[in-house]
Formats: C-alpha cells, structure tokens, sequence
C-alpha cells in the first residue's frame, strides 16, 4: 500500500512517500534527510506530538506563563497531558526552564516554563 | 538635541538581532525604542514550538527564541527603552517617541527599522453581514489566549489557511473551543504543509480549499456565517452556499508590513511586498535607514528574520563607521511567477542572498538567475509554495556591476 505523509520535524515539510506492507515501511522517498525515516517509523507505530500551552501566574507581572514538554508525548495522549497541565498554577517569579512536572502521565517529557514572568510590582 | 549612532525602531526578533550584531562589529552607541512593555515582539504570544531549528538546530518556543537575543542584548549591556512608541522617523533621521519620561528626541546617525507586520482585517476583505462581535484577526485570538488568558470562542470558523490560523486552531481545541472548519479561498492553502498536518488533520479538523465566507450574521456576538465555494475568479458560485452556526470567526488572511514611519521617513516602498525598496545592504533609498524582518518583507520562518537583520545591522556598522556604502546599480528583476524578490537592488560586486516567494504551486522546477543572459546561479525545486520563502545565494565572482539580474522559473 502507497500511503503520503507530511513529516513535520521541520519547516522543510517533506511530502513522504511510504510503501507499507504488514503496517511497515519497506520504502520511503521524498525526505530530504535520515529524520524523514525516524518520522514515518515512529508515525506508523506510535505517533509522537509536542503541546504548549500556559499556566496561570499567582502575583505575577503577567497573568500566564507559557509551558511546553521537553520531549513529544503520544498523539492519543494529548488531552490527558492538557488535563494534567491544567491543575498547574505557580506562584511570581517563575524563571523560563523550571520543570513543574518531571515524567508527564510517566513518559520521559518535561512540563517546563518557557517564558520568565517576574513578580508584580508594588 | 541627544545624538545616538543607530536608533532601532522596534524590539522583536528583527531588532534585537539587529542590536546584538552592531554590537558585535564594535558599535555601542545603540538604542533600541520597543512600545511594549517587554522586548520580544510577537514572539511573546507564539508559545508553540518549531522556532530555532535553523539558527540553534533545536525546536524552541516563541519566548525562549526571544529570550536567547533579550539575554545577549542585557549580558552586553545594550541600551533599550520599553513603554516608548516611535511617532516619527524624519528624512534627516531625527527620531521622535512617546515614552514613560513624556516625549523624546533623537538625531541618529543610522536609523534601523524593524517594526514587524499587521494583520489583515475584516475590514480590509469587505465581507458583507452584520459587525457582531467575535470576529478576531488569528492574532488577536492568540494574545487573548496566550498572553492575558482570556478564552475567547466556543464554536469556532476560521478563515484563511495561513500559519497562525492554524496554530490557533490547534490551540483553540487544545483549550476545548470547537473548530468545525478552516475556508480558503486560494486553491492552495497558504500556510506550510506541516501545519496543515500537526494542526489540522492531527485534531480532525477539515480544510476547505477555494471556499470563501460571503456573510457574516448575528447581533451583539456572531451567530454564524454563510461559506461559498469559489471560482477561478475567486467569485462565490450561487447555489453553493452553506450556513455554519458558530460564535466565533477567526481570520488568517494574510500579514502586511507595518510601514506608517518609513512612509513617513520618505521610504520608498515596493508595492508588491509593502515593505521598503531596499539594497543589498538592505538601505533603503533614504540614506542611513535600513528595514529588515517582517517589516520588509513577510517571512516564513524567524530563523530567517533573525539572519537578515544580521546582514542588516553589518552593513548598518560599516555605514556608521565609514560613510556611504558601495552603490548598487543593478536592478533584480522578477519574471510573472515570482510575487518579489529582496533585496531589489545590488552592487553586482558582493555575494548576495536573494529572498523571495513563487505565486503559485509549482512542481518540478528550477529558480534560475541570469545576468546579461548567462545563467549564474540555480536551484533546484521539487516543489516550489507560496508558503514558503525560497532563498538563492548568488556569488560575487559571477556576477559584473552592469546588467540586471533576471530570476525566473524554469520547469
């Protein structure tokens, strides 16, 4: 079976095409580096997505930081992972690349704030 | 009145770029004037990942992106003021801004503008109907959402298949809004094939292609629009309409350079890009002002901006050191499937990166540049989208300071 795929590693946007037979790629043409490969093996198995999304800030000059995870999470995983991130909030000032959940739903990713928000003055 | 050698107009990542790398060629008497309260620009709101893979070979956020320049600008002790509108950039580079302080004045030597892009509105499509509210432009619907945590729709349209659209689309599910649809009106969709997969077909959500929204309805809030399918003229076809009931529209219809001061400032602009005519040294026709970034010329990726404003600010050193930069007499010239090219105009004696972006799909091609009818440099194109910005490097050693160059697409 000919099946196309769009990897999405990069901006570059490879359009893959995979013959799969017994649900694994015996070919695959289009991509223009070895992540092409590693894209559709993971997509045929177990397909890997990255979320961000914010948390609230207690006393902080803004009222949100943004989060991301430090590695992708299985795509059937996402609104669980959205469910955990939003029992977060954290408390002014909050420093860009503090972990707030280490092994997110026991996977090797990371909640961590992206952007720094310092305490609210006066 | 207070003298500065290079006033930056604007903070985000074409700026702060900018500002790191005139520091880096030894200028030091810089400034940068940036209207928020905080230096970043958009990148502020763009929380998603994907920034970086070029300039760092890792996927960053918008803020962390951001926050590698902001933490080069403050280790190096760069000048730079927030909370300061620029109102003014004269011919002769006196620079004028509202601030905290109450209004401030400038002489620059140098004046570097990187104030970024707008977004298209309502108002500039003419969609007839009602004026409910819940009509956001994709980044209006982002800062909401990212950046003052206000959740802004429940039912969700959207129009226009560009780059923020989609992310919100994404982003908008993620946070439990319901996005029924995405309508372009193009028969290509104008944002990048990756989005169209990690942000539409991920959460199921359909894209329709040469479909355009030809009412809108509702009273205080938006109750719903009417979608038509289009023809090649992009006129709705009768017979083809379908009512969505949905409380919010979201449109991605296309970013436009922001360029009230180059105006202003006596800039001659390019009214195919809307951003400055400018020269290899990205100077604009005014003498001692330059324009990179999406101020110049909308961009796909940032790793893009952060590298012209690079380029921008090493010949910004050499103006504010040295005088005059070389002339550039040779004109770049664009065929018909070539919506521009940046810069427009060269020096014929320097190596030199030309930007540009095809106005179709097209397969299977070669970007081709000539001058004097000898072909001097060429790449190759599997696929060739107006999403993305192709960049072809020309070198110095094959080109002469007399004859256009002449790009085209060959298939």
């Amino acid at each position: 079976m000919l099946r196309e795929f769009t990897c999405i590693i990069c901006p570059n946007g490879c359009e893959l095409e995979v013959e799969i037979q017994d649900g694994k790629a015996v070919s695959i043409t289009g991509n223009l580096c070895p992540k092409g490969v590693t894209y559709v093996q993971q997509e045929l198995t177990n397909p890997q997505r990255n979320i961000a999304t914010s948390v609230p800030v207690k006393g902080g000059e803004l009222p949100l930081a943004s989060v991301r995870l430090t590695n992708p999470i299985p795509k059937d995983k996402i609104f669980e992972a959205m469910a955990e991130i939003r029992k977060l909030s954290v408390e002014a000032p909050i420093q860009a690349g503090t972990v707030l959940i280490e092994n997110l739903l026991g996977y090797d990713s990371n909640v961590i704030v992206t952007k720094t928000v310092e305490k609210k003055q006066g | 009145m207070e003298k500065k050698a290079v006033i930056i107009v604007g903070g985000g990542p074409a700026g702060l770029a900018a500002a790191v790398e005139l520091y880096n060629k030894g200028i030091r008497d810089i400034l940068i004037l940036e209207r928020e309260k905080h230096l970043g620009g958009i990148l502020r709101q763009c929380i998603h990942d994907g920034f970086g893979l070029t300039r760092f070979k890792t996927t960053l956020s918008g803020p962390e992106y951001a926050q590698r320049f902001i933490d080069e600008v403050l280790e190096k002790g760069i000048p730079f003021l927030t909370d300061t509108t620029v109102l003014d950039v004269s011919e002769d580079k006196v620079v004028t801004a509202a601030s905290r302080k109450g209004l401030i004045r400038f002489q620059a030597q140098s004046v570097i503008l990187t104030m970024g892009c707008r977004e298209r509105t309502r108002g500039a499509l003419g969609i007839p109907g009602e004026r409910p509210a819940g009509v956001f432009t994709a980044g209006v619907a982002q800062a909401y959402m990212n950046l003052y945590n206000r959740m802004p729709a429940k039912e969700v349209v959207i129009l226009g298949s560009g780059d923020i659209g989609m992310i919100m689309a994404r982003r908008l599910t993620l946070e439990g809004a319901h996005v029924q649809a995405v309508f372009e009106i193009q028969p290509i969709p104008s944002g990048l094939p990756r989005n169209i997969e990690q942000c539409l077909n991920d959460y199921h959500i359909p894209l329709y292609l040469s479909h355009t929204i030809t009412e809108i309805h509702g009273g205080s809030r938006l109750t719903g629009v009417t979608v038509a399918q289009v023809d090649e003229h992009f006129q709705p076809i009768p017979g083809t309409e379908k009512d969505y009931t949905c409380d919010t529209l979201i449109l991605s219809v296309g970013l436009l350079p922001e360029n009230e001061l180059s105006i202003d400032a006596g800039v001659q602009l390019d009214n195919r890009t809307r951003g400055a005519v400018v020269d290899e040294h990205f100077q604009t026709n005014v003498e001692g002002i330059f324009a990179a970034g999406n101020v110049l010329h909308v961009h796909d990726l940032v790793d893009f901006v952060s590298m012209e404003a690079e380029a921008l600010a090493d010949s910004a050193a050499a103006y504010v050191t040295n005088g005059p930069l070389p002339e550039c007499p040779v004109q770049v010239i664009a065929d018909g499937n070539i919506g521009h090219t940046i810069p427009q105009k060269i020096s014929g004696q320097k190596d030199v990166r030309l930007s540009m972006r095809v106005k179709r799909l097209i397969k299977d091609c070669r970007v081709v540049v000539r001058q004097n009818g000898e072909e001097i440099a060429a790449k190759r194109m599997k696929k060739a989208l107006p999403a993305e910005m192709i960049q072809i490097l020309v070198k110095a050693d094959k080109m002469t300071s007399t004859g256009d160059l002449e790009v085209s697409i060959e298939c």
